[in-house]
């Protein structure tokens, strides 16, 4: 049944509304609390025009927004289907938790230049948005390398050698990339004359050579692979953690990395589809890279002292699962695929608060120093231990649900080594997660005598996005339904049957 | 062929400007103030006409005007298609902007010689306008001539070294312009005619004749080396570095780019598609030049200390994607390569305008200078940073939708060599550009030179602003330009399908 | 095609190419600007004298319109390259001008108008 397509503003109006902010904010500047109103209303309005949209979407609707020709035969379109929705929902509601998070980080930790950050932050929300509902490949391109730009000052923020040394390995990563992905779309358009993605995908085995169509599928994956941290083009991840941790939560946790992943998605389910990747094994290919990045990324989290370094290699290793669901292209694994873009997002980034939490009171980075530090923040840590238990997949908490579906995916698929795999995954997953709660609640230092949670500005997102894991983990389709939208997705993608 | 239509708005261009030069220079004998408002009338009202122009061809097709009433082929006649109406109107509003600029640049700069500068200001218009409209090739030898010489004189205007620079590009700008006289003796000779379209019927019948080639080669190195086709750019670098900020802010936005021009106004629609293309490795020898100097003027600009000159070698860089463009012939590179005159004029101009206003405030001109002076200036770099990004070519600003056609261009020609130099050479561009922002925004202020006293002056800002915002105004809009400007002005063997 | 033809039928043309390349070599190979500058018109004046052979008709007269040898054309040169090479000349003498112009301000800058010392200079400026 072929879903009604209404046109709607409704989703430029959700990419103007933090775009608009951006000069607003700069404006500004010289007024703080102004200032971050603007963030703060950007942030909920934008949410809110996106929450608007479920309602027709759930029903089996497409919203759609034609603005106008911006190559002979192409458009810049917005369409706003079910995949879309999911990673929009997810970016806009995290935003507006992470704008308070924001303002009390930045302002406990004295930063410099907030003016350029909220701006900038704001920005990129817009072409967040902007890649969700890209109805093309040439407006996901132009929103993609928005994203770059827009990030780029968020990650040199605090200007010292290390950030700018971080910032120039971020652009050598994502610049290249981009330029892979132009490639790939310049190709796309040579050989099939269209660029709208089609559930199932559009191109088919005529329109080129297999030799062709199998180097596009590595443009593809070369551009939109850096930003989901696939291995070996990963390596900016950890070097972009010298940004300040909102940033990190937001951009690495969830919005950048998540448009990388969303990437492939779209490149695998809309773009080629599950038929050319079983026909040219494209797609075996893919979930065995993704099946070794999830093993390196695990073994390397191990090493990592440093907190937030951790953190990103434990995401290099989650943003892969979602890659080897994609590629493994049944509807088991999609639904586990894009469940975990959710999941993992809400337990990631309740992590990386903790991490920032801790930095602001206690201006601890290091795994080492954190002996203890239960007695004095036991919400946090609390928190914490909860987001470790989701990634680890213990059931009661959302990342169980997206980790027994990818699980199903795998069975389905009869990949015995790399179901194998994602089990290890978890075990290791608990093995860099669980010592570091052990250590904060059970050893015994001096460090840390008395209670002293950091502000309430940091600590009732992280609370509120622990509480979440753990509902959804309950009751996966609540509130957003995010388990419905990824299900349908999966169907409508591959071709089975709900499940 | 169809008789176009007569009209009188070619020459009133030629007209405005001629009385307008010596009018400039009268009112300035008269009081040295009254020569600027005179001149930036003259470029006002040549804005207004070449616009009216390009709407009435845009809507009515092509015009001309037989100068003197003496009919072609012996008579002289202007002939002014779709494509020209656009490169003029590029010229025209280049001249504008750059006036405005020139109040009180020329005036800080080199105030001795205000009238006559501006005269040559002109004149210079005067010759490049009259290349791109008229439609017989003596008179563009005649009107090559005239940009040359008020180029030589507008250039040795700088510093001390100047006039050397302008020097050495007379010797070699007269030998290009003879060669190009010699090539249309060539022609002469073969065809009995010097009138284009008269030239272009009869050049068929040639095929075959060992003069043709001999013609072709004389006038693609006489037009090459005003454009700077690589090898035949060395003159630029010296010249546009030693030179004021204002000559090299009128003279690197459109000088090469009208000769890019009239050399692609002589291969398609004087020798004929067939011939340059197919034929005759014409085309292809072009396309390469072109590429090579890509690549390594990218290479060249990376290695420079001054900011000048690092542009200068940039520009010989983006003139080689417009040779690219135009060697390839195909309708896809085509498209790419006249609309990056446009996309150029406008990059380049605001970036020279920027260093022109910190040279004056500053006495600044090396990379190392450059150094955080985001903050002093944050109007003027922020239009810079624009039109840095443009170059590098990142969407949405007008330099990525160039690089968009250019690439499909290339793929459709089938030269994976060039696609790759085409991408690459975004990243080339990416470190020289990204190096200096860096520093610009996050590196302290040197010691040298002066400090900024705050942002420039109106008429110095507005221009820059003008530009910097037009750089994504343009981006967005292209796709207008291109189906509605140029596509119908091309030669049906060069049009994109469907147009 | 008979080498000896050629050079009796189509000698005016080579020598115009010989002056071209005399003209060039002066160009690049001579290091007094003044002397480049010698070598650019010599180039020009080439291509002006090739324009002007091609003009040529056998037994033909000048250019201008003489009763006695009535309308017929072939009984005149072919005045277009007459007239195309009066423009050609005039921007000659007007760029050798701005030529002059230049060297003029050079000289007064940098004391001289030969190039190796030129260079000498320009390198100790820029050092300076």
């Amino acid at each position: 049944m072929d879903p009604t397509v209404i046109p709607s503003l409704r989703p430029l109006l959700a990419i103007l509304a933090s775009l608009l902010a951006v000069p607003l904010i700069v404006a500004s500047g010289s007024r703080p609390n102004l200032r971050e109103t603007w963030s703060v209303l950007a942030a909920f309005v934008k949410a809110a025009i996106v929450l608007s949209m479920l309602p027709v979407v759930l029903a089996g609707d497409v919203l759609a927004c034609r603005l106008w020709q911006i190559s002979p035969g192409i458009a810049l379109e917005l369409r706003v289907d079910t995949l879309g929705l999911v990673f929009a929902m997810v970016s806009s509601t995290l935003w507006v938790l992470t704008t308070f998070y924001s303002i009390g980080y930045v302002r406990g930790a004295g930063e410099k230049k907030q003016t350029r950050y909220f701006a900038s932050f704001a920005l990129s929300l817009s072409a967040t948005i902007g890649i969700a509902f890209a109805a093309n490949l040439l407006t996901f391109l132009v929103f993609f390398e928005m994203l770059t730009v827009a990030t780029y000052p968020l990650v040199l923020h605090k200007e010292t050698a290390a950030a700018r040394r971080g910032a120039r390995i971020y652009l050598a990563y994502t610049l290249p990339a981009g330029l892979a992905l132009l490639v790939a779309v310049a190709i796309t358009w040579s050989i099939a004359g269209t660029l709208d993605f089609v559930p199932g995908g559009f191109l088919t085995t005529a329109m080129g050579s297999p030799a062709l169509l199998s180097t596009l599928f590595v443009l593809f994956l070369v551009g939109v692979g850096v930003k989901a941290g696939l291995m070996p083009l990963h390596a900016w991840l950890p070097a972009a953690m010298v940004a300040p941790t909102p940033v990190s939560a937001l951009l690495h946790a969830v919005a950048v990395v998540k448009a990388g992943v969303f990437g492939v998605l779209r490149v695998t389910g809309f773009v080629f589809g599950p038929g050319l990747l079983t026909d040219l094994s494209l797609g075996t290919w893919l979930a065995w890279i993704a099946g070794a990045t999830v093993l390196l990324a695990s073994l390397l989290a191990l090493a990592q002292d440093n907190l937030k370094r951790r953190l990103a290699y434990s995401t290099v290793g989650h943003l892969s699962y979602i890659v080897l669901g994609a590629a493994l292209v049944n509807v088991w694994s999609w639904t586990g695929a894009i469940l975990h873009l959710v999941f993992h997002a809400t337990m990631k980034i309740t992590l990386f608060f903790c991490a920032g939490a801790i930095y602001v009171r206690t201006h601890k980075e290091n795994i080492s120093d954190l002996d203890g530090i239960g007695r004095q923040m036991p919400i946090t840590m609390a928190a914490f231990a909860i987001g470790s238990l989701g990634l680890a997949g213990v059931p009661g908490v959302n990342g169980f649900v997206s980790k027994w579906s990818l699980l199903s995916g795998a069975a389905l698929a009869d990949q015995r080594l790399l179901l194998g795999l994602l089990v290890l995954s978890g075990v290791l997953n608990a093995a860099y997660f669980f010592p570091i709660v052990h250590a904060a609640f059970f050893k015994r230092s001096d460090a840390y005598p008395r209670f002293g949670e950091a502000s309430p500005l940091l600590v009732v997102p992280l609370v509120v996005t622990a509480l979440a894991s753990v509902l959804l983990g309950f009751a996966p389709d609540l509130g957003v339904h995010a388990y419905g939208l990824a299900a349908r997705t999966a169907a409508l993608v591959t071709g089975g049957a709900l499940p | 062929m169809a008789v176009l239509p007569e009209s009188n708005l070619p020459v009133i261009i030629t007209l405005l400007l001629l009385f307008g030069a010596l009018l400039t220079i009268a009112a300035g004998l008269v009081r040295r103030e009254f020569a600027w408002p005179v001149a930036f009338t003259t470029l006002v009202l040549v804005l207004v006409d070449a616009l009216i122009q390009l709407a009435t061809i845009v809507q009515g097709g092509p015009l001309r005007h037989t100068l003197g009433g003496w009919a072609a082929p012996i008579g002289i006649e202007y002939v002014v298609d779709g494509l020209g109406a656009f490169v003029v109107t590029v010229i025209a509003a280049v001249a504008v902007v750059v006036g405005m600029y020139a109040r009180s640049a020329v005036r800080r700069e080199n105030p001795d010689q205000e009238v006559a500068f501006l005269g040559m200001l002109l004149t210079l218009l005067l010759g490049l306008t009259g290349m791109v409209l008229t439609g017989d090739l003596f008179n563009l030898y005649v009107f090559y001539e005239i940009s040359s010489l008020a180029g030589y004189s507008l250039l040795a205007v700088g510093d001390r070294k100047a006039p050397v620079a302008a020097f050495r590009y007379l010797i070699l700008g007269t030998t290009g312009a003879s060669f190009y006289l010699l090539g249309i003796g060539f022609l002469y000779t073969l065809t009995g005619s010097l009138n284009m379209a008269d030239v272009a019927r009869l050049v068929p019948a040639l095929q075959g004749n060992p003069g043709l080639p001999v013609a072709l080669a004389l006038i693609i190195v006489g037009v090459g080396l005003k454009m700077a086709l690589f090898p035949l750019h060395g003159w630029l670098a010296d010249a546009y570095t030693h030179a004021s900020s204002t000559s090299t802010a009128i003279v690197a936005p459109i000088m090469t780019k009208v000769s890019a021009f009239v050399l692609l106004r002589l291969l398609f629609f004087v020798f004929g598609v067939d011939l340059v293309a197919n034929i005759l490795p014409a085309g292809t020898i072009v396309a390469w030049l072109s590429a090579a100097g890509i690549v390594v003027m990218s290479l060249m600009s990376i290695a420079q200390r001054d900011v000048k000159r690092m542009l200068a070698y940039s520009s010989v860089a983006q003139l080689g994607y417009i040779g690219l463009g135009i060697g390839l012939a195909n309708p896809w590179a085509l498209t790419g390569a006249v609309l990056h005159i446009l996309n150029h004029a406008t990059m380049k101009c605001c970036l020279f305008l920027v260093t022109g206003s910190v040279a004056m405030q500053t006495r600044r001109t090396s990379v190392a200078e450059y150094a955080g002076l985001g903050r002093a200036m944050p109007w003027t770099f922020a239009s810079f940073s624009l039109a840095a990004l443009a170059m590098v070519g990142l969407p949405p600003t007008n330099g990525f939708f160039s690089k968009w056609y250019l690439l499909l261009g290339t793929i459709r020609a089938g030269s994976w060599p060039l696609v790759a130099i085409v991408a690459a050479s975004s990243l080339l561009t990416a470190v020289y550009f990204f190096r200096l922002l860096e520093s610009i925004y996050t590196a302290p202020m040197t010691a040298g030179g002066d400090a900024p006293e705050g942002e420039s002056g109106f008429f110095v800002l507005a221009p820059t602003i003008v530009l910097g915002v037009g750089v994504i105004v343009l981006g967005l809009c292209n796709s207008w330009f291109v189906t509605q400007i140029l596509q119908p002005s091309l030669p049906d063997a060069l049009r994109l399908p469907g147009m | 095609m008979d080498l000896t033809v050629v050079l009796t039928g189509r000698a005016p043309y080579a020598f115009t190419i010989v002056l071209l390349l005399i003209g060039l070599y002066g160009m690049m190979a001579k290091q007094n600007l003044m002397k480049k500058l010698f070598g650019m018109n010599i180039f020009q004046g080439a291509i002006i004298l090739f324009f002007i052979v091609h003009a040529y008709k056998t037994g033909a007269s000048v250019p201008v319109l003489d009763d006695a040898l009535g309308t017929d054309p072939t009984r005149y040169v072919n005045p277009i390259p007459h007239g195309l090479m009066l423009t050609a000349i005039v921007v000659s003498v007007a760029t050798t001008g701005v030529a002059l112009a230049l060297l003029i301000r050079i000289y007064r800058s940098y004391g001289t108008i030969d190039e190796v010392e030129l260079l000498e200079r320009l390198r100790k400026d820029e050092s300076r």
